[in-house]
Formats: C-alpha cells, sequence, structure tokens
C-alpha cells in the first residue's frame, strides 16, 4: 500500500517502512541500542530526502527511548543529577548543530555533512566493536577470566567545579559530562540519531559511572536531545514528517520487544560481532558513495529562502 | 492602400485563426492527494469547432500540462580531495515542477523552432523564456540536467504521438501523473497546429491540492510548526509508553 508523505512530498510503500521500523527495532532491542544510526541512513537509501530523514529519525527515537527508559525508572537505574548535567550540554550541542545544519544546509553540503559524520562515525564504532567482540570470544574460547578495573582516579578527577552524583557514586567535576553533553547533542542534531553508542562508552570510560546506571542515564538524556531537536528542526526547516515517523515508530516499537526476546537467547559475543558486521556494511555502502563517481553529477534543490 | 483595405488584410490574415476553434473536456479538473494518493491519469479530450471546410494540410494537436513554476537551485558535483562534493551551483528562477508534452504526431512535424519560441511549448522553452539573465553555456548545461534528472523521475515528459485525432476534429490524450506531485494550479494548455504554425489556443487549469489529512499536516507544520513538533513529540512519548505498557501486559498473564 503506498501512502503519500505530506512533507518529504514522495509516496511510499507504508509495508516498507514498517518493516525497516520493525527491523531496526528488533536489532535495537537485540543490542540494547537505539537504532537511530542505523535507521536514518536506510531511509537516505529508499529515497527519503536527507534533512527529512535526520529530523523525523530524532522525533521516533523519543518514542524508543521513552519506551525503554521506563523500565529503568522501575529499577531506579537512573541517575538524574547526572543525566541534567549531560542533558544541559546536550541541548547546547542540539543548539549548536542545527545552526550548523542550516548553514550547511543553505550552502549545499548538509549531504555531504550527514554522510561524512556517519562514515567516520560508523567507521570508529564498528571497528573497535568488531575487534572487541572477536577479543572477548578468543578469552571465552580459552576460559581465562579477565577481570576489569574501573580506573579509580585519572584526569578527570582534577578539574575543577566537582559535583556529588549519589546514584553513580561519585564525586567529579561537572565539566567533562557537560562537554559529552555537548557532543552528544550536535551528533543528535547534525545525523539524527541519540548519541548513545557515543555516550555509552563515554559514560564508562571517561566518567567512570557504574554499567548498571548508564544505559538508563543515557536514555533519559537522549529523549530531551532528541525531543528538543525534533522541535528546533520542526520550527526552522519545517522537515519533521509526522506520517513517516508514525510509521516508523509502530514498527519500530513492536520491533524493539521481540527483539529484547531474541537478544536474550543469544551469546553476547557472537550479538556484538553480527551488530559490528552491520554497521560496517552500513559505513561501506555510505563511503562508496562519496568515492565512486555518481551516476548524475548535478542535483536539484529548491531555491526558496536565498 | 486605403485604411479599409489594410483592415481587410488584417481581417483575412486573420481569419484562418478563428477559423477553427478548441472545445475542451478534462476527466477531471481536481487533483486530490490523499494519504493514499499514488499517481493520476487525467484524461484530456475535445473537438475543433469550425464553420469553414476542413482545410487540405493535416491538423496537429498539442497537449501541455505544467505544474507551478518555482525557483531552484542546481549543484554539480566535482571531485575534490578524493570523495565527490557539491562545487559549483546555479539557480533557475523558475522550473516548472511537473511538465507534460503530448503531441498527435513527431515533434518536428507539429511545430516549428519559432513557434516553440514564441509559444513556449517545450520544457526547455518554459524555462529559457522565464530567465531574466541570459544563459551561457555553463549554465546551459545545467538547465539540461534539470530536464533530464526530472525526465527520469517522470516529472517531464514529452509524449509524442500519443494525442489521437479522428476525422481531423476530435482528439483524446490521457496524461499520467506522478506520485511525487507538488501542490498548485497546474496550467493545461492545448493547441491547434498546421504546417508547425500554431492556429488555435485554449488555457484552462488543473487544480492540484493535498487534502483531509495531508492538507491539515502540512498546513499545520507551516503555519503553527511549535504546535505541530509538540504533537509529534506527544504521539512519539504516547506511543512510547503504550507499547511499554502493553508489552509489559502481555508477560504478565
Amino acid at each position: 500500500m503506498q501512502i503519500y508523505l505530506p512533507i518529504a512530498e514522495v509516496s511510499v510503500n507504508a509495508f516498507l517502512l514498517l518493516g525497516l521500523g520493525g527491523m531496526v527495532g528488533v536489532l535495537s532491542g537485540m543490542f540494547g541500542v537505539g537504532g537511530g544510526f542505523l535507521m536514518t541512513p536506510l531511509l537516505f537509501f529508499i529515497g527519503i530526502p536527507p534533512a527529512i530523514a535526520v529530523a523525523t529519525e530524532a522525533n521516533q527515537i523519543v518514542a524508543s527511548s521513552f519506551s525503554g527508559v521506563l523500565a529503568h525508572f522501575r529499577r531506579r537505574t537512573v541517575d538524574f543529577k547526572m543525566g541534567t548535567v549531560l542533558l544541559i550540554g546536550g541541548l547546547f550541542g542540539a543548539a549548536i548543530g542545527v545552526v550548523v545544519f542550516n548553514y550547511l544546509k543553505s550552502m549545499g553540503q548538509v549531504d555531504l555533512l550527514v554522510r561524512l559524520c556517519y562514515v567516520v562515525f560508523l567507521g570508529i564504532i564498528g571497528s573497535l566493536m568488531f575487534v572487541e567482540s572477536l577479543r572477548a570470544i578468543q578469552r571465552s574460547r580459552s576460559n581465562v577470566k579477565v577481570s576489569f578495573k574501573r580506573k579509580q582516579r585519572n584526569w578527570v578527577h582534577t578539574l575543577p567545579f566537582k559535583m556529588r552524583f549519589r546514584t553513580s557514586g561519585l564525586y567529579i567535576s561537572a565539566i567533562p559530562p557537560l562537554i559529552i553533553g555537548v557532543a552528544v547533542g550536535v551528533l543528535a542534531a547534525i545525523m539524527g540519531v541519540g548519541g548513545g553508542f557515543v555516550m555509552v562508552p563515554a559514560m564508562i570510560y571517561i566518567l567512570g559511572m557504574p554499567t548498571k546506571v548508564v544505559v538508563g542515564t543515557s536514555l533519559f538524556q537522549i529523549i530531551f536531545v532528541t525531543a528538543f531537536t525534533t522541535l528546533l528542526h520542526a520550527t526552522t526547516n519545517y522537515t519533521v514528517d509526522m506520517v513517516l515517523a508514525v510509521l516508523l515508530l509502530v514498527g519500530g516499537v513492536i520491533g524493539a520487544q521481540i527483539g529484547a526476546q531474541v537478544g536474550a537467547r543469544l551469546k553476547a559475543e557472537q550479538l556484538r560481532i553480527l551488530l559490528a558486521l552491520l554497521v560496517l556494511m552500513v559505513c561501506g555502502k555510505l563511503g562508496l558513495d562519496l568515492l565512486m563517481e555518481p551516476a548524475e553529477l548535478y542535483s536539484i534543490a529548491s531555491g526558496a529562502g536565498h | 492602400m486605403t485604411r479599409l483595405g489594410w483592415l481587410l488584410v488584417v481581417f483575412c490574415l486573420s481569419l484562418p485563426v478563428q477559423a477553427e476553434d478548441v472545445v475542451l473536456g478534462l476527466s477531471k479538473d481536481r487533483v486530490a492527494i490523499t494519504a493514499t494518493f499514488d499517481g493520476s491519469e487525467i484524461l484530456v479530450f475535445g473537438a475543433v469547432k469550425r464553420e469553414t471546410a476542413i482545410p487540405e494540410t493535416p491538423l496537429h494537436v498539442i497537449v501541455t500540462i505544467a505544474g507551478p513554476y518555482k525557483p531552484i537551485v542546481v549543484r554539480r558535483k566535482d571531485k575534490r580531495f578524493g570523495i565527490w562534493i557539491n562545487t559549483e551551483s546555479t539557480k533557475i528562477e523558475a522550473a516548472p515542477s511537473f511538465y507534460a508534452v503530448a503531441t498527435s504526431a513527431p515533434w518536428d512535424e507539429v511545430i516549428t523552432k519559432s513557434q516553440d519560441v514564441a509559444y513556449q511549448v517545450s520544457v526547455a522553452r518554459a524555462i529559457q523564456a522565464r530567465r531574466t539573465t541570459h544563459a551561457d553555456a555553463e549554465q546551459e548545461r545545467f538547465t539540461q540536467a534539470v530536464i533530464r534528472i526530472r525526465t527520469d523521475e517522470n516529472l517531464y515528459q514529452l509524449l509524442e504521438n500519443k494525442v489521437t485525432i479522428d476525422e481531423q476534429t476530435l482528439f483524446r490524450t490521457s496524461i499520467e501523473m506522478p506520485a511525487n506531485l507538488t501542490e498548485g494550479s497546474y496550467d493545461t494548455r492545448i493547441l491547434l497546429t498546421r504546417n508547425g504554425a500554431v492556429i488555435s489556443t485554449l488555457n484552462t487549469e488543473i487544480d492540484v491540492r493535498k487534502v483531509g489529512l495531508e492538507r491539515f499536516l502540512f498546513s499545520l507544520s507551516r503555519e503553527q510548526p511549535l504546535i505541530y513538533g509538540l504533537l509529534s513529540l506527544a504521539i512519539a512519548i504516547f506511543a512510547g509508553w503504550g507499547a511499554s505498557g502493553l508489552f509489559s501486559a502481555l508477560r504478565r498473564s
């Protein structure tokens, strides 16, 4: 069944969108990731204009993060104070991101920026995850137990403006979480992602937060940052397509619940290798598009507003 | 020659133009873009009204449908630092968002070049006629690119031999409009030609509008963007909350 998207002004198959939403939802449920970094490039591939894909995906992430954070509220694994500090940074970052996005859009380079960000970040995260999970599989084969120890003191502890974060059991400067928040906010606005894939490692390795509060806290921050991004895109670019968002999130929330059940039955290392390969594949496809000579060198953009 | 003589000459010259007129019918003069809009087919039909005998030379009919003219920016990619990025760009003041031309014979037989320039029938002429600055060879390449891209997307169509004429009097054609239409009034023209010269024209309009939900969402997003954004968020939060609640209820049961 074809459905006409009122803002994107293209007609797409509704089942294709539901299916994409469902598939990415299953993956996000299995791997515990938001899925924005997969969904946005997939939307490019099926012909949704990048500006609309990015803004609409931000809206969809609000839904999936909200669905996810409720479980963490019940288990009390959200550090609200840390989340708020990250959020303040995130809101600044999102505002910067949208300004940069709009500036490059008027220059005709927004496509390039979004694609480059994707190639760089997917490439880094995919390779790191791949190597790390290969090592983990080797370790489990040789049956050697390695105990990880969180660094107790690093450069983070030498900065001023210290705050006490009770839920995380930390007494650190507010500057690193603020900076992490800004970085994630910029990414959310430019790439149409929640930024969990950057924030979660940063919270563990830079801030030294306990793993059990990391996911809930990042989801808490992501809801507000992506909500803010959605509003900014909706009011400055008019690029949020509600029909597209609804189709994606219906598929997404159902898929996520199925994925969570499937994920519980598979081994963690194998899951991570699969995810790493998937991320590298998307990265490769986007990278090739930039490197190969396009079939059509010319492109048309709306000339209004110049 | 007397003034009366001049009048007579003018009258005789203008006679063939008035001798044949178009009477037009459209299968619809409104296209409604609904949520399940999947393109539309418009049947254009009509008859030639004449008081005199049918002339010897064959009659040809051209039907054009043009979407709203909008300014566009065309960009070209070049290889820089090993990757393909947009470099050169040019602005075209007005290009139709949709343009279909149907003819009753091959293009060269129905209209001459000078008549095409005068009446702006082909899409290239229609774009050029609305340029305020003179187009150089470089800009011409950009214009050609627009025509090529939009032809690929089925937005620009040249339908030769697609108008059928019966007895030099009745004509009909059907034009497919794709799903990715923009809103606005679509200027529809019928041109009658003999020997490549236009002898009669008729203009009418087809109204293309988003309706229902599409209309509501589009207007809201432009007129009340903040409310539109907040509504999007409310739907997202409700859906997230609903899914979480539903599935935890399913698991408990």
